[in-house]
């Protein structure tokens, strides 16, 4: 199955990977434990000859950093804004609070965190451009751009929200659940092509498909995973395929690209295991096959692409042909031919 | 501080100086799970007023958790740990003992993996003091894979005679003085065979059993040196000739005795003929085939060790050693080696145990010169997986590999990554391993939501519910604490801890009652099942929703549902106030909305309030209370007489 290559990197992992943008030949990596560190994966020019590269991720540089950290993303600016999330008092050594999430849009960042705030930053300003206290009751897992100028988020009482950072007032401007229990949301991530489709991942593994144009509920539920999922991501190329990672130590590959119904019903590809589920859906869409709800017609193929799974897989990111993730047992594991 | 081990006996007591501490000055300790706290004290001294600094100190025996390059050994092995717990036991005999020998040469890889790092931070490092740690750790490193490549050859794999002998040559080449860079030396030089060092690697090669490089080494002398090309050849075929055991079953032991026997007298003879006499060299080297132990021990510098020694004998004087006869030259070996000159040191002892086949003997001996346990857990559970080790019994009842384990385990706990792997350690300690899990998980610092949702999730999935409640209640509070309402109630649904969902509610209605609106809106209005929670809760998501209909101008279904909350005592009694001071606009409003019925049971809810209060005294000396009672009272009695009148006229309603 693919080549992966890994290497302990003697760090709790990768509650964040990032490649580095495509005008690199190869995706970097980014893993993270108290220390934010760049790794290269390799070049590729120096494949053998079935394409294949052996050889482990080296460091390329690394700093400090006091605390665990919990998400990344790539800027070529270079600032800190310390103390950004707080509780009560922003100056006492126990009242800080955990960031949880963050996202940039050059040159803005958004980031939230467990005191329920949401902090608008732009790279070249020294002091936050915007701060919506209080945004939420509960904590913010997660954060990511709708278009330029709304976010999304998702929170521990198992709402999602859309807010309008035109707009001067601290309200979203529009509120999502889950039906039944209010299951914590700790991820979540748009389509890169068709901003109306929304992909979130909750405490109790379950992804689920949101149409955020119409309902304020999702429009499918899909039993995935045992335990959290930590995080979910849309094929930034490929938006038919969809990447989860979760707390009981699994990866999954989700194929929604309709040419799969001509493959054989039961594969095994040298230790990965597949298996076919027809997703039931609620709404009548078009266009996405995420959306379509044919159970005949659209089947979806769903891969664990870790075959001894031992700890939480926390972190992945994938671009291109190239899989990154990290695990608990302080790896980090990088698959360069995802679709081969 | 004492050692470790089972039952160690207390001669080796290191005393550790706590830095920081003045001298003369008491203190007093508490033993903590993995460390001791210490601090000063004035305890029972009178008279020196001097102030003593506030500090607590922690002694920690186990340092070596916190060395970086150590932890890659620790996840590594953690991995081949668990695929050793899961292997397949219904596998017997030959094809169990291939997966015990490959699970000990994983470990045995990582091992090496570890080493290979160490030394390359060793050699990048600029400070002395790291570089010295680094060394220091290259070297016990290196002396554990020694130990556990010994007994994975004499456990693990037991091999028998024969093979026995091949594996104790592989493990001296690989582990004993390093011959390579004097090979190099020789060979790159212009004229090997005069190299001052050739002899010496010839001789090692003998040494190691390596026939063939000695004996291409010896062409070059003898190219060099025409007139010796007699002897030489002798001394090539001979060489050549040696029969060693072979590792597939194409000769039994009596044959190679047999033919050993015979290739034995041969050399005796070219030896006492004085084939050899004219070159003191080969002439020795003729000797230590025959296994002279004078010839032998005169290279006592280039075997450098007394296992060395041992194997060397072993082969050039009884290959077809037998593993239960392996006691005997040990000990003569490391005798003569040593020669009374020095004594053997804690490593030598250890090996010295396992040629001895005293398995328990040798995790002791590691227990006490090892400072953690990780070498001796991982092998001792491999040697219980093999049926080696019988149970044998501790003063506490648990068996010794569950022991080290749980040690171990206890350890990885004390640091704030490392604890992950701690869990599945105690997981397979049947006996005593839940009851630690229970107790060390409790204390892991829960500095982030995330860290505190891994330790939850850990506990869920071994049904230990009380450690969810009290985690979901510790971080309940704090949300609580910080005002975080959501996240409160977030953790009190995660813990079904319908107490706590209370609190909070109870918390909301405070608010709203001071400020006179709602907080957190997003949340109660979109509460959902968990409103059914507990009774408070639901109150509250009702509350809201008469607010809500109230808003909309919905004004029958408010009236319904504020008179519902009361009379199906939803609500608490100390609201009944409050709900009644809602229905007063409702009362006031133009149309009628309460019915008769409705009027009636506001009125009975009105006086089961006032009545019911024990304390009227006080309640009559309020003003606002009493003259809201008496509005009520008034708006009540007018609602009454119109509705009467509305449905006595209206016709059929």
């Amino acid at each position: 199955h693919g080549d992966v290559s890994a290497k302990f990197c003697s760090r709790r992992s990768a509650d964040a990977l990032r490649p580095l943008p495509p005008r690199l030949q190869s995706p970097d990596v980014f893993a993270t434990d108290n220390r934010i560190s760049i790794w290269s994966s390799g070049d590729l020019g120096n494949a053998g000859l079935n394409g294949e590269y052996h050889g482990e991720p080296r460091l390329l540089c690394d700093i400090q950093h006091n605390g665990d950290v919990m998400d990344m993303q790539t800027l070529s600016a270079n600032h800190r804004w310390e103390k950004a999330h707080y509780h009560v008092d922003q100056d006492t050594s126990c009242g800080g609070a955990a960031c949880t999430g963050v996202v940039c849009s050059n040159p803005e960042i958004v980031t939230v965190g467990e005191d329920g705030r949401i902090n608008l930053f732009r790279a070249d300003q020294k002091d936050a451009v915007r701060t919506i206290d209080n945004a939420d009751s509960s904590t913010l897992h997660a954060v990511t751009f709708l278009r330029t100028t709304e976010i999304l988020t998702v929170n521990s009482i198992g709402q999602l929200k859309i807010w309008d950072l035109r707009h001067q007032r601290n309200e979203p401007s529009q509120i999502f659940s889950l039906a039944g229990d209010r299951v914590p949301l700790h991820c979540v991530d748009r389509h890169p092509n068709q901003q109306h489709i929304v992909a979130t991942g909750g405490q109790d593994g379950m992804l689920s498909i949101w149409d955020i144009r119409q309902g304020t509920m999702p429009v499918s539920l899909l039993n995935a995973h045992e335990a959290e999922m930590w995080e979910v991501h849309f094929h930034p190329s490929d938006p038919d395929h969809l990447f989860t990672c979760s707390e009981d130590g699994s990866l999954w590959h989700w194929d929604a690209s309709t040419n799969v119904s001509e493959k054989p019903s039961f594969l095994h590809q040298g230790g990965r295991s597949t298996a076919y589920l027809s997703h039931s859906t609620i709404n009548q869409s078009v266009v996405s096959a995420w959306l379509s709800n044919d159970p005949t017609k659209d089947r979806m193929e769903i891969t664990n692409l870790i075959p001894n799974q031992t700890l939480s897989v926390n972190s992945l990111d994938v671009l291109g042909p190239c899989l990154v993730y990290g695990t608990d047992t302080e790896a980090i594991y990088v698959n360069r031919q995802l679709f081969a | 501080m004492g050692g470790a081990g089972p039952g160690a006996a207390d001669e080796h007591r290191p005393v550790t100086v706590v830095p920081g501490a003045v001298p003369r000055r008491q203190l007093c300790f508490a033993w903590g799970p993995a460390e001791v706290l210490v601090c000063e004290t004035l305890f029972g001294r009178t008279g020196e007023g001097a102030p003593s600094t506030s500090r607590v100190f922690v002694v920690r025996r186990d340092q070596d958790i916190y060395i970086q390059t150590l932890r890659k050994l620790f996840n590594e092995s953690h991995g081949i740990f668990m695929g050793l717990q899961r292997s397949e036991e219904e596998l017997a005999g030959k094809s169990r003992k291939a997966q015990l020998v490959q699970v000990s040469k994983n470990y045995r890889s990582v091992i090496r993996a570890c080493m290979e790092d160490m030394h390359q931070a060793a050699i990048s490092t600029r400070d002395p003091a790291l570089q010295g740690q680094y060394s220091t750790q290259v070297s016990i490193l290196s002396a554990m894979e020694l130990i556990w490549n010994l007994c994975e050859i004499l456990f693990v794999e037991a091999a028998a005679a024969g093979p026995l002998l091949l594996r104790l040559l592989d493990w001296v080449r690989l582990h004993v003085c390093d011959v390579d860079s004097m090979v190099r030396e020789v060979l790159s030089s212009e004229n090997p065979s005069k190299h001052k060092l050739f002899w010496n690697v010839v001789d090692i090669f003998v040494l190691q059993g390596r026939m063939d490089e000695a004996r291409h080494l010896l062409s070059k002398e003898a190219s060099a040196n025409p007139t010796s090309m007699n002897m030489y050849k002798i001394l090539d075929d001979l060489m050549k000739k040696m029969p060693v055991p072979s590792l597939g079953n194409t000769q039994t032991l009596t044959e190679l005795e047999l033919k050993w026997q015979h290739w034995h007298e041969e050399c005796q003879r070219y030896l006492q003929d004085g084939t050899f006499a004219s070159n003191p060299h080969m002439e020795s080297i003729c000797k230590i085939l025959l296994g002279d132990e004078d010839a032998i021990l005169e290279k006592k510098e280039l075997m450098t060790t007394w296992y060395h020694f041992l194997v060397t004998r072993l082969l050039y004087s009884h290959p077809t050693v037998k593993p239960m006869e392996l006691r005997f030259y040990a000990q003569s070996s490391m005798d003569l080696f040593l020669g009374g000159e020095s004594s053997p040191e804690p490593l030598d002892m250890i090996l010295m145990a396992a040629f001895e086949f005293e398995m328990h003997q040798v995790i002791k001996e590691c227990s006490i010169v090892l400072s953690n346990w990780w070498f001796v857990a991982h092998l001792t559970d491999l040697l219980d997986h093999c049926k080696l080790l019988q149970s044998h019994n501790l003063y506490f009842g648990s068996n010794m590999r569950e022991f080290l384990l749980l040690e171990y385990a206890s350890g990885l706990f004390s640091h704030h990554s490392l604890w992950q792997l701690g869990v599945d350690y105690f997981d397979h300690c049947p006996q005593y391993g839940r009851v630690y899990l229970e107790l060390h998980i409790e204390r892991i610092p829960l500095s982030t939501e995330q860290k505190a949702l891994k330790v939850l999730r850990i506990c869920e999935q071994r049904q230990m519910h009380e450690q969810v409640r009290s985690i979901c209640k510790i971080m309940a509070m704090k949300a609580l604490r910080n005002n975080r309402l959501g996240s409160a109630l977030s953790w009190s649904i995660r813990a079904k801890d319908a107490a706590f969902a209370t609190l909070i509610s109870d918390r909301f209605l405070k608010d709203y009652c001071e400020r006179g609106c709602f907080s957190d809106l997003d949340l109660i209005d979109n509460l959902g099942p968990s409103m059914l929670l507990s009774d408070r809760l639901t109150f509250l998501g009702k509350y809201r929703e008469f607010h809500r209909l109230y808003g909309e101008k919905r004004f029958p279904e408010a009236a319904r549902l504020l008179l519902t909350l009361m009379t199906a005592h939803i609500a608490p009694c100390s609201f009944w106030m409050t709900l009644l001071t809602d229905a007063l606009p409702l009362l006031e409003q133009k149309e009628v909305i309460f019915s008769a019925e409705q009027t009636y049971e506001l009125m009975r809810c009105l006086e089961d309030l006032t009545a019911g209060n024990p304390d009227k005294q006080k309640f009559q000396d309020d003003d606002v209370e009493t003259t809201k009672v008496e509005m009520l009272r008034l708006a009540l009695a007018r609602n009454l007489a119109r509705v009467i009148v509305k449905e006595g006229t209206v016709e059929g309603s």
